[in-house]
């Protein structure tokens, strides 16, 4: 049984992506005790599949490493794994929060020695990989993962598999029989951090993301361009496993649209401008866009890839792509607004820049919560003690979220601090 | 007293380490070798029953000093955390059998390696002492604020909500900054389809009412002294009287300055009065007094205005700036809303480029000016034309041609300029400069410098150091609040060019960052990124020749000079990155878990083979960020590394000693290899300037090399990214053959 000691000065933190590492460490780090529930089986969330991060053209594991070090050496800061959060009930001050814990299958004995991910034989799609490529029903979901643990796919329990695992684990650290738990505890405030997802490329039929091979989105670009990642860092068709030779970038795909998302995603323009720079020089990229949004000091990243001689503008939205059947190109069409000139251009391949959606389930959400027209938290005072971070408040690029959820912390503190006050 | 330490190992056979290696002699090793006074063996030292037996000796038999062989410094890091002892581990996982191929062939070799790596860390671990806070520190809650605009008015009143008493400076009569004088601001709640009120008044009212707020008007910082935990101000009037308040950290949210619109001739800017910019044009609507906006030349109500958008920014011509403001799109949507208000039918035209309204308020407030029935056209403007009506000419980018239209005013959306005080390395970038050109601006940057805000008392200058285009820190992107002054966090358009609602965000970031450094500080603990960090540096003075090289290396300006020139170290402004002690020429500076002496122990104990053997030996220096962690990760992929390699980990590149160097090579090791972070204007160092420091120190490293008449290829430096997981073994690798190729050293005694 997952143990949690918390109290009402406790502050909950859900969702374990950059945001919400960030909320939990700087409380933390703060003196306050946080427990952070975080759906997936390692924490640090989206950023952990970026390649690189724009402008800096830096790599986000290394913000990672530091931030998983902060984790480990604090004892403030409680992270739960594989769970969701429920249920909460209460007041700013004093809520009880219900979590539910799937099972790992795997415990804490685990030293990530990989001897049963080379026993079992079953292979999935890997989701860490948006799918491309295939992972076993044993894994550590990426090298850096914490926690260094590995995961048994429910899918292989009840199987030889799953057998094969446990019988290779020298350490007992595979327990078949693990249950779902569902467990309450108390917390003072919550920091509500479970970011956003990329929008569904399939809603946008006139991309023909479900039918034509070559269009792919732009976390799987993002994957792609990744040494790590699943084609080792060749940029590659789909169709043919060929290296592109030439590469469209589709802005605001699902973005700045009442058919889709109202809102503009903020980052898409950056992210597709930084993924200009993965293809060698000659590989010719042509972007399509309506407005380039490069905000702030972004603006001299928006000049010097401008300046690359083989990276091509077009305002333009795309109307819509068409496969050329003999060679798999994406053949997209519109009209250039800038002179008002239709186009039909053939590209190797297509990256649709899709937006962010966020993951705020207004349906489903456990408490009263003020939500906006596109799905966001609003900073509303009749949220309570729960507090948005990061992409739930807005579509932010990784170091407004990081700014956000900062301060997000203080908020949680603030009304942990009147609950000591008030029970001091 | 030495008497009481005790020193305990204990080897993990777990995880095939029992299997590939020979415990009995790493045991061995351990005892005879390195010292140890007891050493046991556990199937798997980092369970529930392992980790109890190391608690166990800890309590029961006094054991002060702990060496834990088994997997790498950054795993089972939870279960190994034993805080009240001195610690170390060798990586016999990741470090050697995960690397090693499983043959008999290389048995030998990697028990060698095993047995090094113990004896490395036995030897670490002799010149060791847990660390402990210096007990100097002090809690001090009070936060200063240092700037009353919109972003100091949030930091002040999150701040004092958490119970933190704020000391609120603010240099001109009133609260309210740059946004006090707006007539309506860009809205920041759903549903975004209007101007919204000022927010500044019931900011105001709510200072007013704040127990734990005391604001200091028409006030400036005459002195900062002291560090993190222990500041010590003057705050002094206008008239003269100074106050001295004790801090416990700063938040600088000293804003912005309009762009000089004199800079834009062409756009009429001085010649027609009826040409203003967004700043200016608030002015107009609040003396419209809710009535029609009448502008400046002859009072006549204005029935058609254009915004010119990007007006000298976003361009690289002289006196332009390159960056955007970042806000001004929606500012300009928001005036034209003024108009739409206030002066019934005005036409209302923005030329734009790219509209930049990012977010969904951004979006949504877009969409409301588009409903307003504001008109966008994408054009770019290259003149305008004074006279009873202007005309501005520019280049519709749509039918592409060029062409003018006509209106009553003009207003120039002019970019945000960071209201920051003198850069403490303007004079660093004078010496430092490539080029004529770029010396003479770094020299007109030098003399043109603002008067100080914060007025440090900092051997490294008064104030927060210079991003680009005079912003302050952070470049990073993971941690905004990554200062280069510790306990000092800038928030707001200071840091970059930022609307209202992510103003009031920073606010609140750069309040619990502040909040967070003096509880820290209270405490003795390192902030950001070695956070929690309890060793701090200390020198022995009579070594200390006065050189100076410390207090003017330290990236975070953390050492101070006495009279006599000797180094004065401010424990809470330290961030333990061991800089001071690799610029230490005489080896006087040092941690208590991380010393010239720890590393230099861990070199003498490699054993060396003798030259017949033919078994070279290399020296892997790998900062603990970025390098160590891809060689990890090469050992979870397999990766194969050389067996001559010692890799060790060190804080940052900067605080690699040259004496490490020299023994090592006197030692009779055959190459050296350092791996650190990237060192270009995006540097990735968390240190600042640790790996180009040590690769300017390293460039010394020629004449070493010579006096010992030894091959230059021999020691090497590299950038190594975290990423690089194939990478970073090949170069430990390609030194091996650069070691083949080149023989061996002769310095094997």
């Amino acid at each position: 049984m997952t143990e949690v000691i918390a109290t009402n000065e406790t502050i909950l933190v859900v969702g374990g992506g950059i945001s919400g590492m960030t909320a939990a460490l700087e409380a933390a780090e703060t003196g306050k005790q946080v427990v952070l529930v975080e759906k997936r089986p390692y924490v640090g969330g989206r950023v952990t599949q970026l390649y690189k991060y724009f402008p800096k053209l830096c790599f986000p594991t290394c913000g990672l490493e530091i931030n998983q070090r902060r984790a480990k050496m604090n004892p403030n800061l409680n992270i739960i794994s594989m769970a969701e959060v429920t249920d909460i009930k209460g007041e700013a001050g004093n809520y009880t929060a219900t979590v539910k814990i799937s099972p790992r299958y795997v415990n804490e004995n685990c030293t990530a020695c990989g001897d049963c991910g080379k026993a079992v034989e079953a292979e999935f799609d890997d989701e860490y990989n948006y799918g491309m490529g295939k992972r076993k029903g044993a894994y550590l979901p990426h090298r850096m993962a914490h926690p260094q643990r590995y995961v048994l796919d429910s899918a292989i329990i009840g199987t030889d598999d799953a057998q094969k695992a446990k019988d290779a684990c020298k350490v007992n650290a595979i327990d078949l029989d693990m249950q779902e738990e569902v467990i309450e505890f108390k917390a003072g405030a919550v920091v509500w951090a479970t970011g956003w997802k990329p929008y569904d490329a399939n809603k946008i039929q006139p991309y023909g993301y479900d039918r034509i091979a070559n269009v792919i989105t732009s976390v799987e670009f993002e994957r792609m361009a990744d040494p790590n990642g699943p084609t080792g860092g060749k940029l590659t068709r789909p169709s043919d496993g060929k290296e592109v030779k030439s590469v469209a970038f589709i802005q605001c795909a699902g973005s700045r649209d009442k058919n889709h998302l109202l809102h503009c995603s903020r980052i898409c323009c950056m992210a597709s401008l930084k993924q200009a720079t993965y293809p060698a020089d000659d590989v010719p990229i042509t972007i399509y866009y309506i407005d380039i949004r490069a905000i702030d000091r972004f603006e001299e990243f928006y000049q010097k890839v401008k300046a690359q001689e083989n990276v091509k503008f077009i305002k333009s939205k795309v109307a819509s792509i068409v496969e050329n059947k003999e060679n798999g190109n994406p053949t997209l069409h519109g009209v250039d607004t800038e002179g008002y000139n239709r186009y039909a251009d053939e590209h190797d391949l297509v990256v649709l820049a899709v937006g962010m959606e966020p993951s705020v389930d207004k349906a489903s959400f456990p408490v009263e919560i003020t939500i906006n027209e596109e799905g966001f938290i609003e900073p509303a005072p009749e949220n309570g003690g729960v507090f948005a971070a990061g992409c739930s408040s807005d579509a932010l690029d990784v170091n407004r979220a990081v700014q956000h959820a900062t301060g997000a912390a203080l908020r949680a503190i603030q009304v942990v601090n009147r609950v000591a006050a008030t029970e001091g | 007293m030495a008497d009481d330490k005790k020193f305990a190992g204990y080897v993990c056979t777990g995880c095939g380490l029992g299997e590939r290696l020979d415990a009995g002699q790493l045991e061995t090793t351990a005892t005879r070798d390195g010292k140890m006074q007891s050493c046991k063996q556990h199937e798997m030292l980092c369970s529930t029953e392992g980790v109890q037996m190391i608690k166990d000796d800890i309590a029961n038999d006094a054991v002060t000093h702990v060496m834990i062989a088994a997997c790498s410094r950054r795993a089972k890091v939870e279960a190994f955390n034993f805080t009240d002892v001195a610690l170390t581990r060798a990586n016999l996982r990741e470090g050697v059998i995960w690397v090693r191929p499983d043959t008999d062939e290389n048995k030998e070799t990697t028990q060698e390696m095993a047995d090094d790596y113990i004896r490395m860390a036995c030897a670490e671990l002799k010149s060791m002492a847990k660390p402990s806070a210096s007990g100097e520190q002090s809690l001090i809650k009070n936060i200063l604020v240092v700037g009353g605009g919109i972003t100091g008015m949030t930091a002040a009143i999150e701040t004092a909500a958490a119970g933190y008493p704020v000391h609120l400076v603010e240099k001109s009569g009133a609260l309210g900054g740059a946004v006090g004088s707006y007539y309506k601001v860009v809205p920041t709640r759903s549903p975004y389809d209007a101007p919204a009120e000022n927010p500044i008044p019931a900011l105001s009212e709510a200072i007013e009412a704040d127990g734990n707020i005391t604001v200091h008007l028409n006030s400036t910082l005459t002195k900062t002294d002291g560090a993190p935990g222990r500041f010590s101000v003057d705050i002094t009037t206008e008239s003269g009287t100074t106050e001295t308040v004790s801090i416990g950290a700063i938040v600088q949210a000293s804003g912005w300055k309009p762009y000089d619109a004199n800079q834009l001739p062409e756009f009429a800017y001085g010649k027609s009065q009826d040409v203003v910019t967004n700043h200016e044009l608030e002015a107009l609507a609040v003396a419209a007094n809710g009535g029609p906006i009448k502008r400046p030349s002859d009072g006549k109500e204005v029935q058609s205005v254009c915004f010119i958008q990007n007006a000298g920014q976003c361009s690289d011509k002289d006196g332009h700036l390159t960056y955007f403001a970042g806000v001004t799109d929606l500012v300009s949507i928001k005036q034209a809303m003024y108009f739409k208000e206030l002066n019934g039918e005005c036409d209302t035209t923005i030329l734009f480029d790219n509209l930049r309204t990012p977010g969904a308020g951004g979006e949504d407030f877009y969409r409301a000016g588009q409903n307003a029935m504001v008109t966008f056209s994408k054009g770019i403007a290259s003149e305008v034309v004074p006279g009873d009506s202007l005309t501005v000419k520019f280049e519709d980018k749509i039918l592409n041609e060029q062409t003018e239209m006509a209106c009553d005013l003009v207003v120039l959306a002019t970019g945000m300029e960071p209201n920051s005080g003198p850069d403490p390395y303007a004079q660093l970038m004078v010496d430092e400069a490539e080029d004529e050109a770029e010396k003479a601006k770094a020299q007109a940057m030098l003399e043109n410098a603002p008067p100080s805000i914060l007025n440090l008392q900092y051997r490294q200058g008064t104030d927060l150091p210079h991003l680009k285009n005079g912003f302050t820190d952070s470049h990073f992107i993971c941690f905004p609040y990554e200062t280069r002054r510790t306990g000092i966090y800038s928030a707001g358009p200071v840091r970059r060019p930022m609307d209202i609602q992510q103003a009031r965000d920073d606010a609140t970031g750069a309040a619990l960052k502040a909040i967070q450094a003096a509880e820290n500080a209270g405490l003795g603990r390192a902030a950001h990124p070695r956070t929690g960090d309890l060793s701090f540096p200390s020198f022995r003075k009579e070594g200390c020749t006065q050189c100076k090289r410390c207090t003017v290396e330290c990236p975070f300006g953390a050492i101070n000079e006495d009279e006599e020139g000797y180094p004065m170290y401010n424990e809470s402004r330290c961030r333990r990155c061991g800089t001071c002690m690799g610029a230490c020429p005489v080896r006087v500076i040092s941690f208590e878990n991380y010393s010239v002496e720890t590393v230099n122990q861990q070199i003498k104990n490699v054993d060396i083979p003798e030259e017949w053997d033919e078994k070279p030996r290399i020296l892997v220096l790998a900062c603990e960020n970025d390098a160590y962690p891809a060689l990890d990760q090469a050992a979870q992929a397999g990766v194969e590394i050389n067996p001559w390699a010692r890799v060790i980990p060190v804080r940052c590149l900067g605080s690699v000693s040259l004496s490490w160097v020299t023994d090592a090579l006197n030692n009779g090791f055959d190459g050296i290899v350092m791996m650190g972070c990237r060192r270009d204007d995006d540097y990735q160092c968390h240190f600042v300037r640790g790996s180009a420091m040590a690769a300017e120190r390293m460039s010394k490293v020629g004449d070493t090399l010579d006096t010992l008449n030894l091959e230059p290829e021999r020691v090497i430096l590299h950038e190594v990214a975290i990423t690089d997981v194939e990478r970073a073994p090949q170069l430990i690798n390609d030194m091996a053959e650069t070691v083949e190729k080149i023989g061996l050293s002769p310095f094997k005694f």
